[in-house]
């Protein structure tokens, strides 16, 4: 091409006005480009916000202490959401117990040792099926298998359980990918100074992934938190004034396990049940239970957030 | 150093939880558990918040909301101590519960009336149940479009429909009083289980016609108006408590229910929650928007509870057009016809189990 260039110069001069002008266009779109990312990016948060401030501007009225504290009640001033968020946190703990260990171990056994067969692609494509599936079939699932089979009955083991499965898909596909990312230089250095496979795992391949492993719990959890169709299916409740056992008690051994056994109830539900109400007062109520789920999704997304920045940092190639 | 006394922390955390896991689960002492409809919720969660209170936290009260039906599919295998009913017991749902050996007390707990509602705006103040079933009927999908086809006196306006959902209580009760068969019905109407979106759908449609239990008309008064109901060629009747009271509210009026597990009754947190039910049931429904029934119906339930009065008494099907004192002379009619001998018997077999646990 460049050969072909004519050397005279009025030539030249046109080239590279013609040059400057496709730089011109190129840094345009760019720009354009940028704008309706930023557009975009602007506009879901927007909807997310005025979702967050109509919440919390219905809420307000009924957002105190007491709320968080009470039991729910026919009362709507006296009503608040505490067997709620203390079954929804409980109910997360043995979810996220159950699917992170389960999770990564999957993602690992997949992406290290399995070897590449129809049986494995099976397994992959499945793995990828599931995280499609609605989740009243993982509800229906657990009904017939936890609660029948397992003998689990409707408890807070039962509702982690089924809400583990539901987010198992998206925890083992992001754990891969997380593994993928890590360059391949670094398996080799490790072999390369004699370590085994599982040290290689272990010593090198998890400590560098685990923040795009977090990146997936979070949003498996964020997920988990807002499902009420499957809970619903296994027996949660809609009206429990009482807690759990708490799980660490004052004698020996301290640790106490029955809380896995309780029945309970979370905050989606209780908000359902109230918007549900023929009393308007219970939509205000509803509206102050929905900002507290919101802060505690955002509670639960920060802490790990701020974990995997902590993770990061360590990292050094 | 570090790093093994975390993975130490995480095993032993496991394995508790695996031990935990594989424990049997403990008897829940002090627990009644009460699941059913979503119609009956209210008065039993009002109940349950000051039974509670009464026993200052000694006795826990679950109450669930899995509807009528699936309700009655865990009443009948035993798994709950009180079942919530917007209906009574269905024939095959007796079955299930004669399979699984659950034989049940059963106890009406008040009336609702289901209020056939418009838009506020609406000329129309009185339908009848001949119109309505000119409206509501599988015949009339898609032929019944404007209002004046059902009935030329109503004016030339399309007829938007909204109702209860098909899997409800109130949807098999409704359909059963205007079209005579129960889950008979067109099906191109707005359905929602959730009330309140019936009420927002007609109080935003002026020629809206909708229909949803009395709370709801008593709450949202100020958005939409409940038609008067004439039947038979009668009086068009407001929907009020006190119409239901004195029988004139029909065909629309229907009894709700608690049916209690005569198993379950040898527990005497039970027994207490089933009799501190009858004794503040008056106060209580009231107090939610539902209307109570006389202070005789809850001594009668009261004494079938001492007596363990076992069965229904409503033939295994929705009753249609009950006043309550029919509803009344149901139940006592029956005590007579070997009901009451068998009632004693299990009685005596449930007190037999209370000693043997």
């Amino acid at each position: 091409m460049n050969t072909v260039v004519s050397t005279a110069p009025k030539d030249r001069a046109r080239e590279l006005v013609a040059m400057r002008a496709r730089i011109a266009a190129g840094v345009r779109n760019q720009q354009i480009f940028a704008a309706v990312g930023v557009l975009f990016t602007a506009f879901a948060l927007l909807v997310l916000i005025a979702a967050f401030l109509d919440l919390l501007i219905d809420g307000l009225p009924r957002l105190s202490w007491d709320f968080l504290t009470n039991f729910p009640s026919r009362h709507p001033d006296q009503a608040g959401i505490l067997s709620a968020w203390v079954g929804s946190a409980f109910v997360m703990l043995v979810t996220m117990l159950s699917a992170v260990p389960i999770g990564i171990g999957a993602a690992i056994y997949l992406e290290e040792y399995a070897g590449k067969n129809w049986f494995t692609d099976l397994i992959e494509i499945n793995v990828t099926n599931l995280a499609g599936v609605p989740s009243i079939v993982y509800g229906l699932l657990a009904l017939g298998l936890f609660v029948y089979q397992f003998g689990f009955g409707q408890s807070i083991l039962a509702a982690g359980l089924t809400l583990a499965l539901l987010i198992l898909p998206i925890v083992i596909v992001s754990s891969r990918e997380a593994l993928r990312a890590v360059p391949i230089h670094i398996r080799e250095a490790a072999y390369g100074v004699g370590a085994t496979r599982w040290q290689m795992v272990s010593d090198h391949l998890v400590p560098y992934s685990r923040g795009g492993m977090m990146t997936g719990v979070i949003l498996g959890m964020a997920e988990a938190i807002g499902q009420t169709a499957p809970l619903i299916t296994i027996g949660a409740l809609t009206f429990i004034a009482f807690l759990p056992e708490m799980p660490v008690t004052g004698e020996f051994p301290f640790l106490s396990m029955e809380w896995i056994w309780s029945g309970f109830t979370v905050l989606p539900i209780q908000m359902y049940n109230w918007v549900s109400r023929p009393n308007v007062e219970f939509q205000i109520n509803a509206a102050a239970a929905g900002v507290i789920l919101l802060l505690m999704t955002l509670l639960m997304n920060s802490l790990a957030i701020y974990l995997r920045y902590q993770v990061r940092k360590k990292i050094k190639w | 150093m570090f790093k093994t006394q975390s993975l130490k922390f995480k095993m032993t955390a496991l394995a508790g939880l695996l031990a935990g896991a594989f424990m049997t689960q403990a008897a829940q002492a002090g627990l009644v558990k009460v699941d059913g409809s979503s119609t009956v919720f209210p008065v039993t969660e009002a109940v349950a918040e000051e039974f509670q209170k009464s026993m200052r936290g000694k006795t826990k009260v679950t109450v669930g909301i899995s509807g009528t039906g699936g309700g009655f599919k865990k009443f009948c295998r035993g798994e709950t101590d009180v079942q919530n009913a917007s209906r009574p017991i269905l024939a095959g749902e007796m079955k299930d519960c004669k399979a699984a050996g659950v034989q049940f007390i059963e106890l009406p707990v008040a009336f609702d009336a289901l209020t056939v509602v418009v838009h506020k705006d609406h000329p129309l103040n009185a339908i009848s149940v001949e119109d309505l079933k000119k409206m509501w009927e599988p015949a009339a999908q898609g032929k019944v479009m404007k209002w004046n086809d059902a009935n030329p006196a109503f004016p030339n306006a399309p007829l938007a429909l909204f109702g209860a959902g098909a899997d409800s209580g109130t949807f098999d009760y409704f359909t059963e009083a205007i079209t005579g068969k129960s889950k008979s019905s067109r099906g191109d109407f707005t359905a929602s289980e959730d009330d309140n979106v019936i009420v927002m759908g007609v109080s935003r449609n002026k020629n809206a016609l909708g229909f949803f239990g009395y709370a709801y008309y008593a709450e949202n008064q100020d958005k939409i108006k409940g038609l008067d109901i004439s039947w038979k060629g009668g009086k068009p009747v407001e929907p009020s408590a006190a119409n239901v009271l004195n029988g004139t509210y029909q065909p629309l009026s229907r009894p709700i229910f608690i049916y209690v597990n005569a198993k379950s009754l040898a527990n005497p947190e039970v027994r207490a929650f089933a009799e501190y039910y009858m004794k503040n049931a008056p106060k209580l429904v009231a107090e939610v928007k539902y209307v109570p029934l006389p202070a005789k119906a809850y001594e009668y339930n009261l004494s079938a509870l001492q007596k363990g009065r076992l069965g229904t008494k409503m033939g295994g099907e929705n009753k249609v057009g009950l006043t309550v004192e029919q509803l009344m002379s149901l139940e006592a009619k029956q005590p007579r016809d070997g009901m009451c001998r068998r009632g004693a018997e299990t009685r005596q077999v449930g007190h037999a189990n209370g000693a043997a646990a």
